[in-house]
């Protein structure tokens, strides 16, 4: 099970936000590390959905409840407020309707939380500004033509979508480009330009 | 040659070499079919020890033309259990920490109350006398028999095909007895292709004079040729064609060059012919006609007033269903509608598709990304249960 910095960052994140003995549902729980943490040391009741059989199939043989299935798809058979948290962990730009998934999120869920590579990141900025080219980063390493990440958002552009669907941020996150927590106490246009990460835990 | 086969069939009919459980007349079984089976039996191997807390019993459930032998040597055939690849001591399924159940079947052949067993009330075999069993009656009846080991809650129930139909009924029929639950290569329903196969083998069946309109054994004979037909129909339809293409091509059998007859000039024809003839030597016509039916007539949403997640609303048990990517007899589509319906009704599900050209047969064979699957699903819900590893 390989994990990347970013990964590794925004579990400690997510993990922190959720109380032990929680229901909750992963969306998009690739080979099931974010689970296998939960219940480790949460004792979650953990599920999972996850587009890659390879991956289903390794959460399973590992004894997780993981089922193969399309976030963009298969989100609907789930009934209304069936968890205490739905987390959809850097999966949010892969998928092809953004919103139709939040708002998913946000009924399937009594709170949603949703984490993402922020695309306002000055190192994005730059590279389109000066560069002029599609940036291609140590945490964003796809080329345009072969990435699964179709919709990126900013930190703002998100705030706007959560407002747009009726949903509350009850805590927000940026983590800058070394993993630290950027300050509560800053605005967003600083979070917005600073933050490389965000987690935000909605509600409504 | 019928005639001397024919008693071996029906002495494993009425007196097996498995144990039997007998139900008199003070313990029917209702059926579906608005009637009820008395005095019936119903037979059965079990493996491994149950434990005193009786929370380690594993119920297996046999597909069409299965038995209860599944981890031992079949008595009729003199093979390995159909599916001691799994379950056996140091297996997947160890037979040193569970106890392992699996009955025949009702309406089955090999020991159980079936068209073949004497009807006490003639003293003839039943035949079509025989009401028609559905899979909520062969779980009805094995309900019995969990009942007759004083097990409160079985660990597991698990089974492929009309297996996983009997995994998916007791789930739906007794939640609160089944921890967890493992259909593999199922439907909640029989597909409309599925019933057409069916209906080929039993007319095949039918159509063969030694048939007897179900009469056969009465006149010491039995319908071979239309068993072995409707077998070899059948079994196309456990294989994929791409396996059967990488097993038998267009190769000839034991010839350098086309006869310009009707003999089995390729492989596979030779293949199916010695798969109808070995299957009638252990399987009884009249089991057939009436398991087929069984299959045909589930459909689990139909039960719930068409809503399947309704047949699982509330349950606790916990589910892993397995399809295989060649299964055309149960494409993966009919597993997915079962994890949407499982979803829906907030249940704990795993769902494992596992990439294999070896068709609906794949369940019964040596399959390591299905093993690691049950193993994974297995040990996690013993944890569960506070099982001992």
């Amino acid at each position: 099970m390989s994990v990347n910095r970013a990964q590794r960052v925004d579990l400690e994140v997510v993990t922190d936000l959720i109380p032990p003995h929680s229901r909750v549902l992963d969306v998009g729980s690739g080979d099931g590390v974010l689970l296998e943490v939960l219940q480790a040391t949460k004792q979650v009741d953990g599920r999972g959905l996850e587009l890659s059989q390879r991956g289903v199939n390794e959460c399973v043989a590992r004894g997780l409840s993981v089922v193969q299935g399309d976030a963009d798809k298969d989100l609907e058979f789930y009934p209304d407020k069936g968890f205490d948290f739905v987390v959809l962990s850097q999966t949010l730009q892969a998928t092809r309707n953004p919103k139709l998934v939040l708002d998913e999120l946000l009924r399937i869920g009594n709170r949603a939380i949703v984490s993402f590579p922020n695309f306002g990141h000055w190192r994005v900025r730059f590279s389109l500004l000066i560069k002029g080219r599609m940036p291609v980063t140590k945490d964003l390493p796809y080329s345009w033509y072969d990435t699964p990440n179709i919709h990126f958002c900013t930190i703002r552009d998100f705030v706007n979508l959560c407002e747009e669907l009726g949903a509350t941020v009850e805590k927000a996150t940026a983590l800058d480009a070394n993993g630290q927590k950027i300050g509560l106490s800053m605005p967003w246009w600083f979070w917005n330009f600073f933050g490389q990460q965000a987690v935000f835990l909605l509600k409504r | 040659m019928a005639a001397q086969r024919a008693p071996r069939t029906n002495h494993e009919a009425d007196q097996p070499s498995s144990p039997v459980l007998q139900f008199g007349p003070d313990k029917p079984l209702k059926l579906d079919a608005g009637t009820v089976l008395s005095p019936f039996q119903v037979a059965y191997q079990t493996y491994g020890a149950l434990n005193d807390a009786r929370s380690n019993a594993i119920l297996v459930c046999h597909a069409l033309t299965g038995d209860q032998h599944v981890a031992s040597t079949n008595p009729v055939t003199g093979k390995p259990g159909w599916w001691e690849v799994l379950i056996g001591p140091g297996r997947i399924i160890d037979t040193s920490r569970f106890f392992v159940i699996c009955a025949n079947v009702i309406g089955g052949c090999l020991g159980s109350t079936g068209p073949a067993s004497t009807d006490p009330a003639t003293g003839r075999p039943y035949g079509l006398d025989l009401p028609i069993i559905t899979i909520r009656d062969m779980v009805r009846a094995q309900l019995m028999l969990v009942d007759h080991f004083g097990i409160e809650k079985l660990f597991c129930v698990l089974g492929g095909s009309m297996g996983g139909m009997q995994v998916l009924q007791w789930a739906a029929s007794y939640p609160e007895r089944v921890f967890s639950a493992l259909p593999i290569a199922t439907g909640a329903r029989h597909s409309s292709q599925n019933i057409a196969f069916h209906e080929v083998g039993r007319q095949a069946v039918m159509a063969d004079p030694d048939w007897h309109g179900g009469k056969y054994l009465d006149f010491g004979r039995r319908p071979e040729k239309g068993l072995a037909v409707a077998r070899m129909a059948a079994h196309i339809t456990y294989l994929s064609e791409a396996a059967l293409h990488r097993k038998f091509g267009r190769n000839l059998q034991d010839r350098e060059a086309l006869t310009f007859g009707f003999d089995a000039d390729f492989q596979i024809e030779s293949y199916l012919r010695h798969q109808g003839m070995t299957f009638v030597d252990r399987f009884d016509a009249n089991s057939y006609l009436y398991l087929t039916r069984a299959m045909d007539y589930f459909d689990l949403a139909a039960d719930h007033g068409g809503r399947l997640a309704d047949a699982f609303a509330g349950t606790k048990t916990r589910f892993c269903l397995v399809s295989f990517t060649s299964d055309w007899l149960f494409p993966t589509e009919e597993s997915r509608s079962i994890v949407h319906a499982l979803n829906a009704a907030g249940a704990s599900v795993s769902f494992v598709e596992i990439e294999t050209d070896r068709g609906h047969d794949a369940f019964l064979l040596d399959e390591p990304e299905l093993f690691a699957a049950i193993n994974g699903f297995i040990a996690s819900a013993a944890r569960a249960r506070g099982l001992s590893l």
